[in-house]
């Protein structure tokens, strides 16, 4: 196994459960503003703060809440919670047992990828290990009534489980279908309960949070994306591998440290993220910029861009649930007009089509997947036209 | 498939029903079960599940036939689960695909003949930054070139004693 990691992870080098012992001395409700304060947001993508999940979690009434870790890293190009399990499993733990004390849950769930059952006896030990120092189990840390303990459920191979209502779906014994939301899993979540939902690499920071205050997370990174974030850097480049960065870095920055200067663009946010070209390399990856789970794909000057839109829509294709028609057909339609585009025959009023196509999945479609499925395509489209009409012009002679 | 052979199905899935609970969320893991020690799950096998956890058999079908790591036709001892996402893609995921296909003498989606492996295409495995990767059953391999093909293969085989027909893979580390 190997765990490739090139720049330094660092995870502000918090002291292992140090997050953990701060927070049982801490009231629930201080807890939550301590996240709050940090600006923490959602490390898996979308963005949502975390403050005010576990504030909505924790105002709800029931006996039996739930603290889930979305382990069911799947978008192409992302890697980092593999290494952050390999690495630093502790701290996803402990961030689990913070959550849970902050809104009451006694129960954990850490739903972990069919791809990476190799790391199940891994993180089963360490899992039993924390059993047995008394961080997990009852009275946590000789906090009296904070009870709880984690197991881990596998996915079985559907990207789109990372979904969190078609992982809550998967988890209760059904197909990973996303639901209609609301209402939102902190109040109707597995089995019906109120549940948090967060990434593996959230986790990881609230732990270092709880360890190091609020100010510190705050005083990296933007006014609205603060912290640090990690990314998973592959493609045409020189040193890929998972990298710690300040939230707010320039694409050019990033580039300059993993070796990809000469790239001609970047796919920031994996097969659901956007294409960047070359021409905006000074913009900048943050939430009020370019938002991402991670996912950095280097794209190298000779790249054929079509072919790059091609294979994240077989991938669509692949991984739509089939649940709402907008996704199934739109991703099928557009991966047959790419490969009408990388034959040469492709006409302008059939790229407008596909263009609408894509826009009209963009609004329509249920859920994430099919919402995105198209936005690596509509910048393609929109921002490498030149190879894309150097196709229409040059290849008459190869139309079917 | 034998009288015993079903016996033993059977036994183990009320084993697996046990250690799981009775209830609809301990589907899958029992599915995941039956997955890894049979290979596959077969019709009967759903219907002892429904029967168990007192749903209908579709609803188990639905689940099976949802998921791409449970399937309800037979598959080998051994699956090759080969990245084909783009990361991988760009790194000639492609010969490596080829020089399987030629070696297993069966095309992706493909189980050999004697049952052994399975050939099928995986969506990004996470190993990105070191393609192209793919998956022998829970094993995972990186910088697979056309050449190592042979070798990981080679190791497979060697798993098969005359008798052996339990799945063995320790030597796959
Ligand atoms: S958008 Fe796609 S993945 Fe999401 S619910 Fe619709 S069909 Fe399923
Ligand atoms: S693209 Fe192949 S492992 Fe991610």
């Amino acid at each position: 196994m190997h765990n490739t990691k090139t720049g330094p992870l660092t995870f502000g080098s918090a002291r292992i459960n140090a997050g953990l012992q701060h927070a049982v001395k801490k009231h629930r409700s201080e807890i939550i503003a301590e996240i709050s304060a940090s600006g923490m947001k959602g490390r898996g993508g979308a963005g949502f703060p975390t403050g005010v999940k576990w504030n909505l979690a924790a105002a709800a009434k029931d006996e039996h809440k739930y603290v889930v870790c979305n382990a069911d890293e799947g978008e192409p190009g992302t890697f980092k919670d593999r290494v952050i399990l390999t690495e630093y499993a502790d701290l996803v733990f402990e961030g689990m047992s913070i959550a849970a004390l902050a809104i009451g849950a006694k129960h954990g769930i850490i739903y972990l990828r069919g791809e990476y059952s190799y790391l199940r006896p891994l993180l089963e030990a360490i899992l039993q290990r924390r059993r047995n120092e008394g961080l997990l189990g009852e009275n946590i840390l000789s906090r009296e009534g904070f009870t709880f303990d984690i197991e881990i459920r596998m996915g079985s191979g559907a990207y789109v489980c990372g979904e969190e209502t078609a992982l809550i779906e998967s988890l209760e014994g059904h197909r990973g279908e996303p639901r209609n939301r609301p209402p939102y899993p902190v109040d109707t979540g597995y089995l019906g309960h109120p549940t948090v939902v967060n990434n593996v690499e959230t986790l990881a920071w609230v732990a270092c949070i709880l360890a190091k205050g609020a100010h510190w997370f705050k005083s990296i990174g933007t006014d609205k994306s603060t912290g640090l974030k990690l990314f998973s850097v592959s493609g045409d480049c020189e040193h890929p591998g998972v990298y710690e960065f300040p939230m707010g870095i320039s694409v050019a920055d990033l580039l300059k440290e993993v070796g990809g200067e000469d790239a001609k663009a970047v796919q920031i946010g994996g097969a659901s993220g956007h294409c960047v070209p070359a021409s905006e390399f000074a913009r900048t990856i943050a939430y009020e910029d370019i938002p991402t789970g991670g996912s950095i794909i280097v794209f190298g000057p000779d790249r054929d861009m079509v072919d790059v839109s091609r294979n994240f829509l077989e991938f669509f294709v692949e991984e739509s649930c089939g649940q709402c028609t907008p996704c199934r057909v739109g991703s099928a339609k557009l991966l047959e007009g790419v490969e009408k585009l990388s034959k040469g025959a492709c006409s302008m009023q059939y790229l407008r089509e596909l263009r609408g196509l894509g826009e009209t999945m963009q609004l329509a479609s249920k859920c994430g997947l099919g919402q995105s499925a198209p936005n690596a395509f509509l910048s393609i489209v929109a921002h490498f036209k030149d190879e894309l009409m150097g196709r229409i012009a040059a290849a008459p002679g190869e139309k079917e | 498939m034998f009288q015993t052979q079903q016996d033993k199905l059977n036994q183990d899935i009320q084993r697996w029903g046990d250690e799981f609970g009775r209830t609809r969320s301990a589907l899958i893991p029992i599915l995941q079960e039956i997955q890894a020690k049979y290979f596959h799950v077969s019709e009967h096998a759903m219907q002892v599940v429904a029967n168990m956890l007192d749903i209908h058999p579709v609803e188990v079908y639905g689940v099976v036939s949802f998921y791409s790591f449970l399937d309800h036709r037979p598959k080998g001892k051994f699956i090759i689960r080969l990245c084909r996402t783009l990361s991988c893609a760009m790194q000639n995921k492609d010969r490596v695909a080829r020089q399987l296909e030629n070696d297993l003498g069966i095309s992706f989606g493909e189980t050999t003949p004697d049952g052994r492996f399975t050939l099928e295409w995986a969506n990004c495995i996470g190993m990105c930054d070191q393609g192209p990767a793919m998956l022998v059953n829970d094993h995972v391999f990186t910088r697979v070139t056309p050449d190592k093909v042979h070798d990981i293969l080679d190791g497979c085989r060697r798993a098969f004693g005359v008798f052996a027909t339990e799945k063995r893979q320790e030597y796959l580390v």
